[in-house]
């Protein structure tokens, strides 16, 4: 049975819709991402299950019990902010017990409790510290390890990271991933930014102008990508027009080039499709058995481990991603070229 | 020849003008103060006006007009703009607005108007039979109280409402507030685990401009004929121009040591950071 379900959430603002009729059925331990861009609903929804803002419509249950109206202070939902949001007025020690102390633990209880969430965190000396005499990241385990210290049913974050250096964002990236399963918590997390959804997640929720486009596992979200949004949001995407040649075997034309594709095409020939291919499944150069397209290189961009090269074919751009290698010698631009991608690789945009 | 252009002479020169034009009037008056007993500097004038009953008894009632106004002021603003800055962020500049009156309406306006409209009893027709909803404010001792603590507040809105203000401010009410809920908190657990400790400061800051504004009050005492500070210097002034002098010089101290201790109040109580 599904612990944390959302049935036919909606909500509005006024006038204006924020999030629109949103399911979901998260299992027990499950981490899943809420994953789009600003604006689309997500904190929204997250605040909702957290219990600061009411649905205008559906319902929202935790292990089966209706929570749709509990108050945020009696559901037993442990947050984490983008600001941390550690009272300043308190030590470490004292934040991460909060929660305990509130809910009447004797304090020698709440004393082993933070000891543990402390080594946990790996914070084991911290504890006497004020918030203010942490660095960001450190503050953000803090945050995390006084919303877990008095064992909610669900974990919330929303955008943890975003206010972090990069290279600690990668690392408490590893690190909540970790004390997530080890703790085995339901999990929801909130984060434009796909890189992280796809690194973490079990599954992915891909939101768009207040509607779920698509739930599914990160490989799925990446590769099978079921809405032309969640295609060009998650990953790099080329799109390219093209005129249908036979429709029964998937033959097309792009500026003058044939291309196969894998499927049939629901489209008369001779109408105008879109063509999508991710840029790592470009080959550079001829291959032998692949669609073949020629061109001229008119972007290099070296990005360390990738090498990004933009052909130029008729009057659209193709974009490829190469390994970098030390033998490689990236081309000059202006020079001609050709791309190579299997039929495989290539699907039909929708419209 | 000064032609160092890292030596900011002219910021100096302005800076010692500014200095004297402030100074000056104060080491007159200080001198004056010492001179009660012809031909030498001596301490009369404070011994004298220090001793005199009537100060005492003017300085304490104004003491205690003061901290009845604080505890008002605050219970007023703080409820107030926590609430505002929780769920209604956008009203905040017309409270602000609203607190700035006392810079706009002059003092004597203000208490002509309390005088006004809270002399005469509020008496209502229910039928046939008047009933009285409030009696005259201005004929009852307590009565008259009430409206210089009235007035007191009123005074005290601007310099309360900023302080407050900058203390929410600077702890993200909002986010602290949610925080606590998710944690199983109430808003009254909420208010007194976090938001009043986070406060201190500011509320302190608060309250001793109130107290710094309430104690050389003139205005409001004046008109209300309430045996305050203000009235009671400025009283002294016109009859013992000595022992008024002196009084003005402690109440300057008094005045500073309040800043002072603002001061240290609003620094001493952030943790510092570790080195
Ligand atoms: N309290 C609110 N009042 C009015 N509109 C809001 C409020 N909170 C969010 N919105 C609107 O709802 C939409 C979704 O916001 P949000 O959930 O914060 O997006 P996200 O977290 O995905 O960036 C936005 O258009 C936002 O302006
Ligand atoms: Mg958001």
């Amino acid at each position: 049975m599904s612990y944390l379900t959302l049935n036919h959430i909606r909500k509005q603002f006024g006038t204006s819709v924020a999030v629109q009729d949103f399911n979901l059925s998260a299992e027990k331990g499950e981490f899943i991402s809420f994953l789009g861009p600003s604006g689309c609903g997500k904190t929204t929804t997250l605040r909702m299950i957290a219990g600061f803002e009411p649905p205008t419509s559906g319902e929202i249950l935790l292990q089966g019990k209706n929570i749709t109206h509990t108050p945020a202070n009696k559901r037993n939902v442990g947050m984490v902010f983008q600001a941390y949001a550690l009272f300043p007025n308190m030590t470490v020690a004292d934040n991460i017990g909060f929660g305990l102390k509130i809910a009447g633990t004797p304090k020698s209880d709440i004393q082993q409790r933070v000891n543990e969430m402390l080594e946990l965190i790996h914070l084991p000396d911290f504890g006497n510290r004020y918030p203010q005499q942490l660095s960001g990241g450190q503050q953000q385990r803090v945050a995390l390890a006084r919303a877990l210290a008095f064992r909610p049913q669900v974990l919330l974050l929303d955008e943890p990271l975003s206010a972090l250096d990069a290279k600690i964002r990668v690392d408490l990236r590893g690190e909540i991933r970790r004390i997530q399963r080890q703790l085995n918590i339901t999990t929801i997390y909130v984060t434009h930014d796909q890189e992280e959804a796809l690194s973490m997640s079990d599954r992915i929720v891909v939101m768009n102008k207040a509607i779920v486009e698509q739930i599914g596992t990160p490989f799925e979200i990446y590769n099978y990508p079921a809405t032309d949004f969640t295609a060009r949001f998650v990953g790099q995407l080329n799109q390219l027009k093209c005129v249908v040649r036979n429709a029964q075997t998937g033959e097309c034309e792009i500026s003058g080039q044939a291309i196969r594709t894998q499927t049939t095409i629901a489209k008369p020939n001779g109408s105008e499709i879109r063509l999508a291919i991710r840029p790592e499944e470009i080959y550079f150069g001829k291959k032998e058995g692949l669609n073949v397209l020629s061109g001229v290189i008119d972007e290099v961009n070296f990005l360390g481990a990738i090498v990004r090269i933009r052909l130029l074919i008729g009057n659209q751009h193709i974009t490829g991603d190469l390994f970098n290698e030390r033998t490689f010698i990236p081309p000059s631009i202006g020079t001609p070229a050709e791309f190579s991608f299997s039929p495989e690789a290539c699907w039909i945009a929708e419209k | 020849m000064n032609t160092d252009k890292k030596f900011p002479i002219w910021s100096w020169v302005w800076f010692g003008l500014g200095a004297l034009y402030f100074f000056l009037p104060l080491i007159a008056t200080l001198d004056f103060s010492l001179r009660a007993q012809k031909g030498t500097i001596s301490l009369l004038a404070y011994t004298r006006a220090m001793s005199d009953p009537k100060f005492v008894e003017a300085f304490s009632f104004s003491t205690i007009m003061a901290f009845v106004t604080i505890i008002v002021s605050l219970g007023l603003v703080v409820p107030t703009l926590y609430w505002v800055h929780l769920y209604l962020p956008k009203l905040r500049p017309w409270v602000e607005f609203v607190t700035l009156m006392p810079f706009v309406i002059p003092a004597i306006v203000l208490v002509f108007g309390l005088l006004r409209t809270y002399s005469a009893p509020w008496i209502i027709n229910f039928g046939g039979t008047p009933i009285t909803i409030l009696p005259s404010l201005t004929e009852s001792k307590i009565g008259t109280r009430i409206l210089l603590i009235s007035g007191y507040v009123v005074l005290s809105l601007p310099y309360i409402f900023r302080a407050v203000d900058n203390g929410l401010r600077s702890i993200d009410v909002r986010t602290l507030t949610e925080a606590g809920q998710s944690l199983g908190a109430d808003t009254l657990t909420i208010l007194r685990l976090v938001i009043f400790p986070n406060l201190r400061s500011a509320l302190l800051s608060g309250a001793l401009l109130t107290f710094a504004i309430v104690i050389g009050e003139l205005i409001f005492a004046a008109f209300l004929a309430q045996p305050a500070f203000g009235p009671y210097l400025q009283h002294l002034g016109q009859h013992r121009a000595y022992d008024s002098t002196a009084l003005t010089i402690v109440s300057f101290a008094l005045t500073w040591a309040v800043m002072g201790l603002i001061d240290f109040v609003t620094r001493s109580n952030v943790p510092q950071k570790s080195h």
